[in-house]
């Protein structure tokens, strides 16, 4: 739309005269711009950096200045000799415990939302829009006050402590967001189409299966994206559902980085902070602008 | 007859309703039946476990006379209000300076938005680190000759909420921005065609015209930075695990210290009762503002 209005004003020649490419204003414009990207860039940068020095360099140096001796043994004694209490078996426990964590979890509450959200717009039942309005209005119920009665639930369930009710706690709590976005997406679908279908005598599944589900990639892709990244950063579930043997990177990472005991070793904290960091920020830069639109769809709730 | 009406009325749908049952145990189990258990448990001296020995308001009055609570409180408000007041200048100002049809606009975004996708571990971490006194920014500039240079905002009980600050925005502020960005481009283009003709400067515009315009955008924002604000937790553990002393400690931390660390269950509902009652101080007058003020129009 955007396009449309300046192409329109193009051809009828109105507006302002074009600017100077080096005017002064656009200097103070371009100036503030990088300045500003100076900030949001420094941090990545002076992890990676640090990362790549050795301890002595890190001490002796300037934390801004690039390594003089690039060394990768930061990476590798943090990814398999980093230690967390007893455990000296690096950051890739946590990593494959996320992994473990982060794809059933991803994968159920997507198909959970999904279905829902389809239930909730084509096939209506009496309370499901009351449901719905809970379902909204809970996420804005800080987890704190949820935590004890799942403890209970998952005890009793006998999964409290174990992969399974972590994967269980994140469908929960995502399905708030992932049902909004499904909803929204299948209610502006053409009801046509379901209604044919129906007349075809095609059933809630078939419905689903051969014509929601094939339509609707794209809102998968971004429920994807926002599952991913979130239940990955996820620090505060990982702490209170898990026990320390299958804790996820995030807790471990800041077990290993804020523990008390040796001498600390900057680097390669650094090293585990950016190996942390990375699957987000890889889903974030191969995602693009449906990264944008997930978290948008995710924030603006109700 | 009756009966078999009613049975039948059940069944019908039957699939919509297996479907949908995931969502009805979450929100009647979950997220109704959960609350009203924490805030009834709230009420009694439950220790290690829960138990039913009501004695009425005795962990509020408790939780009120904790000065970790209260510190908790007070940082909890200084540190939304300023995340408030940044996020939302700070948002809208780079949202105007991106909307002046600038070229590379996708890598100014780009570049403002990834920190959106790091977790706060990792956010706390590195300005841990960066604000680390003995080699981070202090010691860079002291280097340089300023030898009396201070900035230790981490270490000092009068400024470590500035450094939390400090962290939290970098990472939220593009995300505001895009918001705002997405607001300033939802505005029809024949209010700006009209100030032009009327000859208003561009910034005269922004601050009396666009922005009034841009309400509903900046009440999400406000929303969503008091949401966040009361859900605060993991940035606190990473950068400064509620230190030096109380300076720091947050809601979020107190609740999991006596529910999950100090065997003490009943303060620990009690605490989190009270941040549900935050949030809805929060939620009821925008869910007023946002679906009750639609009806005048």
């Amino acid at each position: 739309m955007a396009d449309a209005t300046t192409n329109m004003t193009a051809t009828a020649a109105r507006g302002t005269k074009p600017k100077r490419r080096f005017s002064g204003s656009n200097i103070m414009l371009y100036g503030t711009l990088i300045f500003v990207s100076i900030y949001y860039l420094l941090p990545l940068w002076v992890m990676v950096m640090t990362s790549l020095k050795g301890m002595p360099e890190v001490r002796m140096g300037n934390i801004f200045a690039p390594p003089l001796e690039i060394t990768f043994q930061p990476w590798v004694k943090a990814w398999s000799e980093a230690c967390t209490g007893l455990n000296c078996d690096g950051l890739q426990r946590g990593f494959w415990n996320s992994v473990q964590i982060t794809v059933p979890s991803v994968i159920i509450s997507i198909i959970v939302a999904s279905v829902n959200g389809y239930a909730l717009v084509n096939w209506r039942f009496k309370g499901s829009d009351t449901f719905f309005t809970i379902l909204i209005f809970g996420s804005f119920i800080p987890y704190q006050i949820m935590l004890y009665p799942i403890v209970i639930l998952l005890r009793e369930m006998g999964i409290y402590g174990t992969l399974g009710g972590l994967v269980m706690v994140h469908t929960i709590f995502g399905m708030p967001i992932l049902t909004l976005l499904f909803r929204n997406y299948f209610s502006i679908l053409p009801e046509e189409l379901f209604k044919a279908a129906r007349v075809d005598g095609a059933g809630f599944w078939t419905i689903y299966f051969k014509i929601m589900l094939p339509m609707s990639m794209p809102i998968f892709v971004v429920a994807l994206i926002l599952q991913i990244t979130g239940i990955w950063n996820d620090f505060l579930f990982g702490v209170v559902f898990t026990k320390p043997a299958i804790y996820p990177m995030t807790v471990q990472l800041n077990n290993i980085v804020n523990s008390v005991q040796g001498v600390k070793e900057y680097n390669v904290n650094m090293a585990a902070t950016v190996l942390t960091g990375l699957v987000p920020l890889i889903v974030y830069f191969v995602s693009g602008k449906l990264f944008v639109r997930g978290i948008a769809a995710g924030a603006v709730k109700g | 007859m009756a009966a078999q009406a009613r049975k039948f009325k059940l069944f019908r749908n039957l699939n919509a309703k297996i479907a949908a049952l995931p969502m009805i145990f979450t929100t009647m189990v979950v997220f109704v039946g959960g609350t009203i258990w924490t805030v009834i448990y709230s009420f009694t001296d439950s220790k290690l476990l829960p138990r039913e020995n009501f004695v009425g308001f005795a962990q509020y009055t408790r939780l009120w006379e904790n000065d970790s609570w209260n510190a908790s409180i007070h940082n909890l408000l200084f540190f939304g209000s300023f995340s408030m007041i940044f996020t939302i200048s700070m948002g809208f100002l780079l949202a105007v300076l991106m909307d002046q049809k600038i070229r590379f606009e996708d890598t100014f975004r780009t570049i403002m938005l990834y920190p959106f996708a790091l977790s706060f571990v990792v956010t706390g971490l590195v300005w841990q680190w960066i604000l680390n006194p003995d080699m981070g920014i202090q010691e860079v500039v002291r280097r340089m000759g300023f030898e009396n240079f201070a900035f230790d905002p981490l270490h000092s009980p009068d400024t470590v909420l500035w450094g939390l600050l400090i962290a939290g925005l970098w990472q939220g502020t593009g995300f505001t921005m895009c918001l705002m960005l997405a607001g300033l481009r939802g505005i029809d283009d024949d209010i700006w065609k009209a100030v032009r003709v009327d000859g208003i400067p561009k910034w005269k515009t922004y601050l009396f015209v666009i922005l009034p315009m841009m309400r509903p955008v900046f009440i999400t924002v406000l929303v969503l930075a008091a949401a966040g604000t009361i859900k605060l937790y993991d940035l606190v553990v990473a950068m400064t695990s509620g230190g030096p002393g109380n300076a720091s400690q947050v809601p979020a931390m107190y609740v999991y210290r006596y529910m999950f660390g100090g065997q003490n269950l009943g303060q620990g509902f009690a605490a989190s009762t009270m941040m549900l009652l935050s949030v809805m101080v929060v939620l009821i007058p925008w869910a007023y503002l946002e679906f009750g003020g639609k009806k005048n129009g």
